[in-house]
């Protein structure tokens, strides 16, 4: 009776989220994997297999290559940079008020710092691009423009230029991310014991130092993290680049990325199987990168 | 600027003159550095501050002032392109509208997470590690793949263009994580409380509801915060998902066709109007609850 009672009550439990879950996230899936082999557009009421050739077109379809190479460059630079920045300000805000009394101690004005740095975090993407898109205004109306024609300098087409276009989207995706990292970092820094720290100023190291020797190796599982989370946002870019470059890309394809594509693709093309095998590309792509870098990064744990 | 560098070098001899604790005689700290590294901070802190602050000071400029002088302040205090943004944009719509899905969805994740999170994590039955895995396999995937199917799925049901199709399609896809950190979670609360209730009679949804949901308040806490953020934020699902029918949009896809329609009907004021109403919301509760947003997001991405 009562293995009768839990059993019916891990049933009731797991119903409705099995339901909806198996419904709308994992058929979907498996169907995109199926539908990836067919030349699908929405309409047809059949499947009609092609094999590969979904595949085979996309790998001689230059916007695919564009795309590719768009996230090529935004996954060697978003997490480099961010993780720089982010490591120095957080070092900075926890320890970069040296040793006084008990401890190491941050910054003046480092609660201030934190709350700043972290609110576009907390922003949506689509209004973040938005407004960015007022701020890189190619005239003398955009704030950063505007700067420039004051100090008699041109103006400069940041979203207009094709090899600058990218560049000024990528700064927008380190500003929004850079806070969230900073926190990151810094929680895995409180959880270092403060003794390292003074022990090691007793020896006279200086800040360099205590950053190198001993915060850096101390927080490798932290930065790993973060690593993988900003290689695996290389791979989106949607809402952000959707805003600020249009469906195309522009300038002429410059930015374009595989979800601005795939979403074109099914929905303005209406070539649901193509835009499937784009999607099964870039499930890859991403599963590739998060392996590969937990495997390489791997290595013995440092015990606190 | 140039105060917070004065600042620094003023506090810090007071910073170098080391207590007892060590008997080195002060090393000699640059107080450049320092200055440099407040420097640094504060720059990141205008990137910040600055482009938020020009928005919402264009908010109340004319259109001729916002294609002049990026820099000048607006020349009177203009509230008429808020009132355009609210009622002729839509604002206040689009807030309503994203104020009901997330609230329904936020809740619907919260409540379908835990139960199963619950489940899994305190109950040993035939295929617990198989449904364990089943939706924790759901974080590996980008969303982008099912895009196309997602959109048929829907369809089918007749959901398209509605908020119940877009709530239902939030919590599904937020139960990974959720299901993945709470049932982390649960593991870790004592077994004792809840076979006391047992032995007291309890029954076991009885035992969820009332001692186990409360024991897990903190974990609770940190991701609903979590999942109002993400779901407040999501632009992708209901632009493909609420296509047509205006009147349903959320904030996000206001904002993005505000955008677009700001160029051809020339209201540039009620578009950082828009942008104000739709980023001052987010910064009242983000400053009243930075504390558990900042440990939410962070617990969130180290699990």
């Amino acid at each position: 009776m009562e293995r009768l009672r839990k059993y019916g009550f891990v049933a009731a439990f797991l119903a409705v989220p099995v339901a909806l879950y198996s419904v709308f996230v994992i058929s979907p899936y498996i169907q995109a994997f199926q539908i990836s082999l067919t030349d699908w557009n929405g309409y047809k009421s059949r499947l009609h297999y092609i094999g590969l050739d979904n595949f085979t077109r996309l790998f001689g379809d230059e916007v695919f290559w564009r795309a590719l190479r768009n996230h090529g460059i935004l996954l060697l630079v978003l997490p480099l940079v961010t993780v720089v920045i982010a490591l120095f300000f957080a070092f900075l805000l926890n320890l970069g008020g040296g040793t006084r009394g008990a401890g190491m101690k941050g910054i003046w004005g480092s609660r201030f710092y934190r709350v700043v740095f972290f609110f576009p975090q907390v922003l949506a993407v689509a209004v973040v691009g938005v407004l960015f898109k007022a701020v890189y205004r190619p005239d003398e109306s955009g704030v950063i423009n505007g700067a420039l024609v004051k100090l008699g300098l041109d103006p400069v087409g940041w979203l207009v230029e094709p090899n600058l276009a990218l560049w000024a989207i990528l700064a927008v995706m380190i500003w929004q991310a850079v806070g969230f990292y900073v926190v990151l970092f810094s929680a895995g820094m409180a959880a270092i014991p403060k003794d390292y720290f003074e022990a090691a100023a007793l020896d006279g190291a200086g800040r360099a130092r205590l950053f190198f020797s001993i915060t850096l190796p101390l927080l490798r599982d932290t930065i790993q993290v973060g690593w993988v989370y900003l290689g695996i946002a290389a791979f989106d870019g949607f809402a952000l680049i959707l805003v600020l470059a249009g469906d195309k890309g522009e300038p002429d394809g410059a930015t374009t990325v595989l979800p601005v594509e795939i979403w074109k693709t099914a929905f303005t093309y209406s070539k649901v199987g193509y835009a499937s095998a784009m999607g099964v590309v870039l499930f890859f792509l991403t599963v590739t990168f998060a392996v590969l870098t937990l495997r390489t990064t791997r290595r013995e744990r440092i015990e606190l | 600027m140039a105060s917070t560098s004065s600042d620094t070098a003023t506090s810090r001899p007071a910073g170098m003159s080391r207590p007892a604790t060590t008997p080195r005689p002060a090393r000699p700290r640059p107080g450049v550095l320092g200055g440099l590294s407040h420097l640094a901070l504060f720059i990141w802190a205008l990137l910040i501050i600055l482009p938020l602050l020009w928005t919402f000071l264009a908010s109340f400029k004319s259109n001729t002032e916002i294609f002049g002088d990026a820099l000048q302040l607006p020349g009177q205090l203009r509230l008429d392109a808020w009132g355009r943004a609210w009622d002729k944009a839509h604002v206040g719509q689009y807030m309503l509208n994203t104020v009901i899905v997330v609230f329904f969805s936020t809740l619907g994740t919260m409540l379908f997470g835990s139960m199963a999170a619950y489940v899994l994590a305190r109950y040993q039955f035939f295929g617990n590690r198989v449904i364990y895995y089943f939706f924790v396999a759901g974080m590996a995937f980008p969303i982008f793949l099912a895009l196309g199917p997602l959109f048929f799925v829907v369809l089918q049901f007749g959901l398209l263009n509605s908020h119940i199709g877009l709530v239902l399609v939030y919590i599904a896809y937020s139960l990974p994580f959720t299901v993945f950190f709470l049932a982390a979670f649960f593991r870790t609360l004592p077994d004792t409380v809840a076979e006391a209730a047992a032995i007291d009679g309890a029954s076991h949804t009885r035992t969820f509801f009332q001692i186990m949901l409360p024991m897990a308040k903190p974990g609770l806490i940190s991701i609903t915060i979590f999942n109002v953020l993400g779901q407040w934020n999501q632009y992708l699902l209901p632009l493909v998902l609420l296509t047509d029918d205006k009147d349903k949009w959320v904030i996000t896809q206001g904002i993005a066709d505000i955008s677009t329609i700001a160029g051809y009907e020339a209201d540039w004021p009620s578009l950082f109007a828009a942008l104000s109403m739709a980023i001052i919301p987010v910064m009242i509760v983000y400053i009243i609850f930075q504390r558990q947003i900042q440990s939410g997001l962070g617990a969130g991405a180290l699990k």
